[in-house]
């Protein structure tokens, strides 16, 4: 069996850089909590995990090949389709969506899930570390 | 890395805040500031917020530009000035009475300075906070495989 660390690790870096692009999109929506006509957004988990699936498949828009001189060639995705726009609760004069004690909310959440993914993933490497020792 | 652009977010943010802190500041400053004419005299001041993207370079016109980007942060896109009339008081024995004997104040409100004030200081911490999770964030990634 060789150990290849995308397949020792599983899902769980992928999983954290998830967290730090989430707590990017939540940061910035705080920051413009105040800013006339901004939109809050966030990233859906299960979209992301679903486009993270299927590019292991081959991508969401790969090239049919018929024939066995055909050129393979990558799927690529169609923009980013796991960012998506957060519905308001109440409107505001300003066109504003930001609801500040949701948004923080959501990043204090998003930071504990990060620790717990940061957790998983320490584990993973702490398990190849004891196999090399032998211990 | 992503983490590392929450600082520059919430660096955007606190400066942004502070900005519209010194308006305030200036504002209820010259809340009493008296002219013997309309255009000599104080008006409020209020910063205006925009939203800053990546890929500037795009150009802000397009609707469609920011689709598939959340934004890094936020800017002041300038300062303006409120429009709305001033108050004129009749007091001729004002040293900057007019010929009529009127003076004109300000249109500063101060009290609604006062609660703008407030929800600048509250957005500044929130600011603050931010940053000192994703800090804490980034120290926990770096004692990784101990």
């Amino acid at each position: 069996m060789s150990i290849s660390f995308a397949s020792a690790l599983g899902i769980h870096d992928k999983a954290l850089s998830f967290r730090a692009q989430r707590a990017e999109v939540l940061a910035n929506n705080m920051a413009n909590a105040d800013t006339p006509n901004f939109k809050a957004r966030d990233l859906d988990f299960a979209a992301v995990l679903a486009e993270q699936s299927s590019k292991a498949q081959g991508g969401q828009f790969q090239l049919n090949r018929n024939n066995s001189r055909h050129i393979e060639a990558d799927g690529f995705p169609v923009g980013d389709s796991s960012l998506l726009y957060r519905t308001p609760a109440a409107p505001s004069l300003d066109q504003n969506t930001v609801d500040l004690q949701l948004e923080q909310a959501s990043y204090a959440e998003n930071s504990v899930q990060f620790q717990a993914s940061f957790t998983l993933l320490n584990s993973k490497f702490k398990g190849l570390i004891g196999a090399i020792r032998g211990e | 890395m992503s983490l590392a652009s929450v600082f520059n977010i919430a660096g955007t943010g606190m400066s942004a805040q502070s900005t519209r802190l010194n308006t305030i500041s200036s504002n209820i400053a010259n809340a009493e500031t008296v002219s013997s004419s309309v255009d000599k005299t104080y008006r409020a001041r209020h910063p205006v917020f925009a939203t800053m993207f990546q890929n500037a370079q795009q150009g802000s016109d397009s609707l469609f530009a920011d689709q598939d980007q959340s934004g890094s942060g936020v800017q002041v896109l300038g300062v303006i000035e409120d429009q709305s009339s001033l108050t004129p008081r009749y007091e001729p024995n004002h040293p900057a009475a007019d010929a009529n004997g009127y003076v004109y104040y300000p249109n500063v409100n101060v009290v609604e300075e006062m609660a703008d004030m407030i929800s600048a200081s509250r957005a500044f911490q929130t600011n603050v906070e931010m940053m000192n999770t994703a800090k804490q964030m980034m120290q926990r990634v770096l004692t990784l495989g101990q």
